[in-house]
């Protein structure tokens, strides 16, 4: 396996060949933004939070996808993209209800820290606030689905983890929300081993533990990270 | 079928139509159909039956020849009819008619039912995709034969390398019809430079590691022409894709149709059938060594299945949603395999040029933009359908001279192409030639070729939404800008047609239409604010007319 | 291989089966008479055998089972899962993906009113307008008798018949809005 060389805004930094843009800066210690990444699972680019430029490439990449590659010059902090990153954060909080001050994952909320790191201090599109309902039908977890931003972190920590598939993803559009099995409640899936990585994976209060305080709720997400790496590598690294 | 074979059912089905001294060519395209042309074609072969004419005339149902407005439509060709002669027309012929042009065969025509042939609707076409549309019967696969059917593929497989097929369509200058232009060569050149990868996940029971996609699944509303190239001449698909398959080693095709085009399936499967039967697909093609298989795969109802990369995901069977590229199909496609997909329209063009060769089709179209394009002209014209024309051709030839104009009364306002994805091209720009750079430059795109045009009363406010709706609803939810944003742009036209809105909502959709068209993940998101962008651009006036002046915020 | 009957298929078969209850306990498929049942669901299984039971065959055994029933019942979609092997919410997530698979049974008489550009600049939506006012049916809605489903297709590609509908899978086009309503307060009323 060789490495590249390539910049990240304007400093060397040298990769493995088979490493995506976001390895190589996070290796570099160059923050970005990220929601619908979790380290252990398939990077889908969906939440275009991790977006970069690269010169002599005309569209934006996901940097969660992309290779990196031998001379590539990235940025991943200008003026366009902080715009962009603000605007997606905006979007996502119009689109649901997320009212931070009512949500079991209040201060341990991925889309809240990012809203805080774009700077977002208010919304200004309309709040479409579909009625969503919340599911408390399983014994020990919890599903509210006005909280969810569809990173479909829970559908792949299921299926590429657990090995369950429990989660997937009804209709399409705003009108898409995710659903376990037959678009059944929670406590009547049949496929669910109860094993609470979903909770683990989720990045907002979305899925969450039954009668856990606030506190309580702080989710410990390097556990799927060390179940992968246990998983293929067959390495057992805490 | 060997070459001999081929050379001798060709030669064969020639001389019998050589026959027959008048032919009749009944449309049977979903447009006709639906108004009962296949029992004119019955009735009018009863009729020359009874009369004992039948020796003599021949009766086919045909493919779409394009003027959809006046159907169903017959044509009655004179065998000894010299070639700059156009043939009799019949339009708006119903099933009672047949005795009537039954009778007239070989006398006067029916004058009562006769179309003008020589206006420029059918002098000022260049047919090289539907050059069979309207003459064969679609579902016999010797009138393909006898059309100069599968020379091309019996040239490639028999005197060319892989290599060189790719050569000559590079050479052609063919550019993909789906929307976007990109070269169809260099598009050939990658897929088949890819190596397959050791491990992939094809299921068991397909030997390929390679394959070709055709792509059928014709979203843009207002776009018609995949579908009546499919129903007319499904057999120049199979040799399209035979021919890509033997250039970059692909074994294994599938044709992504919409479920909307039952007709359209049922010929491509009857085709398929054939096609194998007489050893066209399948082990072994013509004795070659050369092994290639097609099957045909139904899409849903999903506008983003259009999109390449949600196309192979529907394929595999699962949600049509896309992924970020690169890698890109030609690399890593379908079950993890490079995959060359083109659109149906750039699959027909593929025969013509390895049978005609390479120069002759650069020397038709402009310097950047070979051959012919379709359009779907519809809207406020008056002849509605279906046109094959030389790319550069101006757009005001086809609205006013092809297309006839708009109906009485009525001014032009700006035509729309591309669909979704592309924009309304006003009156100033009429005379600008019709190739991908020039629309592109004004805003708009080449698209699959709906071309739809508007008239002095249509609200471009009320367009643009109503395109926006669409993308709204046909966005498949998975990244943000596209699933949030078209909502939201959807519901700030909404308010500015309702005239509800302020010069500040305004601003703020013409900023979400740039954020929406450099971060979605595929094109479908990255164009659907280009029908804003464009009426924006040209009939700013519009919107403006309908904000509230220093109006409160309805927020 | 069959070929879908007729343009977009709001299945003009007669209402797929008694409604089911959403069982938990899968598999088995209904308490409809077995032969009726039985005709359904081996064509279901004929798709599926054809494609050798592979998960790649989700979608086209969904058309098939979409003709055969009309709709796509839980218990349909258990079986699908079932024998295909698949997640149910996978199944679940496809179904409702695409625009021409349906949760819910149609009306007997179905009108599919194309809303593609082209019907659309010709009218199509002032003859949405004019359903809804006189028939009080909008966009997907059944009548309560179960006579009549409303439903919309995105094109039909038959541009030169601008606006077009399909009424029980026959094309119609150039459609007035009075007449219309005239031929489906008929469908509506229908007592057969």
């Amino acid at each position: 396996m060789s490495a590249k060389t390539l910049t990240i805004n304007g400093k060397p930094v040298s990769a493995r060949e088979d490493e995506t843009i976001l390895d190589a800066a996070r290796d570099a210690g160059v923050v970005m933004p990220t929601l619908c990444h979790l380290d252990g699972l398939t990077d889908i680019g969906a939440c275009r939070m991790c977006l970069v430029e690269v010169t002599g490439i005309n569209k934006l990449l996901p940097a969660c996808t992309t290779r990196v590659a031998e001379g590539m010059e990235v940025r991943t902090d200008t003026e366009q993209l902080r715009k962009y990153r603000r605007m997606t954060v905006e979007l996502l909080f119009a689109e649901r209800n997320h009212v931070c001050a009512g949500c079991v994952a209040n201060n341990h909320c991925e889309l809240q820290d990012v809203g805080i790191a774009v700077g977002m201090d208010h919304v200004r599109y309309d709040y479409l606030f579909p009625k969503h309902d919340v599911d408390l039908t399983h014994t020990q977890f919890g599903m509210d689905q006005n909280r969810c931003i569809l990173c479909q972190r829970c559908v792949r920590v299921c299926d590429e983890i657990e090995g369950a598939h429990t989660w997937d993803v009804l209709g399409r559009g705003v009108k898409a929300r995710v659903i376990t099995d037959l678009n059944q409640p929670w406590g009547e899936s049949l496929s669910c081993t109860s094993c609470g990585k979903c909770v683990m994976a989720c990045p907002t209060g979305a899925i969450f533990k039954l009668g856990s305080t606030v506190e309580e709720s702080v989710k410990d997400r390097s556990k799927l990270a060390f179940l992968k790496n246990a998983r293929d590598k067959k390495q057992w690294v805490m | 079928m060997t070459p001999e074979e081929l050379d001798r059912t060709r030669e064969r089905e020639q001389a019998a139509d050589a026959n027959f001294e008048h032919h009749v060519h009944v449309c049977v395209g979903t447009a006709c159909e639906a108004l009962g042309s296949e029992a004119i074609a019955k009735n009018i072969e009863s009729e020359l039956k009874a009369a004992g004419r039948d020796g003599k005339i021949k009766v086919r149902c045909v493919g779409c020849p394009g003027l959809c407005a006046l159907g169903p439509l017959v044509e009655v060709e004179a065998k000894d009819k010299p070639a700059d002669e156009p043939a009799t027309l019949y339009q708006y012929v119903k099933p009672e008619d047949a005795k009537e042009i039954a009778a007239s065969i070989g006398g006067a025509p029916a004058t009562r039912l006769q179309a003008d042939t020589r206006q420029p609707f059918f002098t000022r076409q260049t047919k090289i995709v539907l050059e069979n549309c309207g003459r064969i019967d679609p579902e016999r696969i010797e009138d393909y034969i006898a059309a100069d059917g599968f020379q091309a593929l019996e040239k490639a497989l028999f005197e060319m390398e892989p290599q060189e097929v790719i050569d000559e369509i590079s050479k052609s200058g063919l550019r993909g019809r789906g929307g976007a232009g990109f070269p169809t060569g260099l598009k050939w050149a990658t897929v088949a430079k890819s190596n397959s990868p050791a491990v992939s996940r094809v299921p068991d029971d397909i030997l390929a590691r390679k394959f070709v996609i055709c792509n059928g699944d014709e979203g843009d509303p207002g776009a018609f022409m995949d579908r009546s190239t499919m129903e007319g001449d499904p057999f120049r698909i199979i040799e399209g894709m035979l021919l890509a398959g033997y250039a970059v080693g692909a074994g294994k095709g599938y044709v992504y149709v919409r479920a909307e085009y039952p007709l359209a399936v049922k010929r491509l499967r009857s085709a398929i059938r054939q096609a194998q039967r007489g050893g066209m697909l399948g082990a072994n093609i013509m004795g070659s060594g050369f092994n290639f298989d097609i099957d045909v795969r139904l899409g849903a109802g999903a506008f983003v299945c259009g999109e390449e990369t949600s196309l192979i995901a529907s394929i595999e069977g699962g949600r049509g949603t896309p992924r970020p590229r690169p890698p890109f199909p030609a690399e890593s496609g379908l079950w993890g395999c490079p995959t060359l997909i083109n659109n149906v329209e750039t699959m027909a063009n593929i025969a013509p040029i390895i049978r005609r060769g390479a120069a002759w089709f650069a020397g038709i179209g402009t310097e950047k933009s070979k051959g012919t394009k379709v359009f779907a002209l519809t809207g406020q014209v008056n002849n509605t359908g279906l046109i094959e024309v030389p790319m550069g051709i101006s757009l005001r030839e086809i609205v006013f001279d092809i297309g006839g104009g708009l109906p009485e009364g009525r001014s032009f306002k700006a035509v729309q192409t591309g669909g979704p994805s592309g924009g309304c091209i006003p009156a100033q720009y009429l005379d600008m030639k019709v190739d991908y750079e020039s629309l592109a430059q004004v805003g708009s795109i080449m698209g699959s070729g709906g071309m739809i045009v508007m008239d002095d009363q249509t609200d471009m406010v009320e367009i643009a939404r109503f395109f926006m709706e669409f993308c709204m609803e046909e966005s498949c939810g998975k990244c943000v800008p596209c699933r949030v944003g078209t909502a939201q742009m959807h519901g700030l036209l909404t308010r500015i047609s309702e005239g509800k809105a302020t010069q500040a909502h305004l601003d703020t959709l013409t900023e979400l239409c740039d954020m929406v068209r450099r971060t979605s993940l595929c094109g479908l998101g990255q164009s659907a604010p280009n029908p804003v962008l464009s009426t924006l651009r040209y009939f700013k006036s519009e919107y403006e007319s309908k904000l509230v002046k220093d109006g409160q915020h309805e927020r | 291989m069959t070929a879908p009957a007729g343009p977009p298929r709001p299945a003009p078969a007669p209402p797929a089966g008694p409604p089911r209850p959403a069982s938990a306990s899968a598999a088995a498929p209904t308490a409809t008479p077995p032969a009726a049942v039985d005709k359904r669901t081996k064509l279901v299984e004929a798709t599926m055998r054809r494609h050798g039971f592979r998960g790649n065959a989700l979608i086209e055994t969904l058309h098939t089972a979409q003709e055969a029933y009309g709709f796509l019942d839980d218990d349909l979609l258990r079986l699908v899962a079932k024998t295909l092997k698949l997640p149910l919410s996978k199944v679940y997530g496809v179904a409702t993906f695409y625009n021409l698979f349906t949760l819910k049974p149609a009306g007997k008489h179905a009108c599919v009113v194309c809303l593609g550009t082209a019907c659309y600049i010709k009218g199509a939506g002032r003859l949405m307008d004019t359903l809804h006012r006189e028939l009080g049916l909008s966009a997907g809605a059944t009548t309560p008798n179960g006579n009549l489903s409303l439903l919309t297709a995105r094109c039909f590609g038959s541009c030169a018949m601008a606006p077009a509908a399909v009424i029980d899978g026959e094309m119609t086009g150039k459609i007035a809005p009075d007449a219309m309503v005239t031929r489906l307060r008929k469908l509506a009323e229908d007592a057969s």
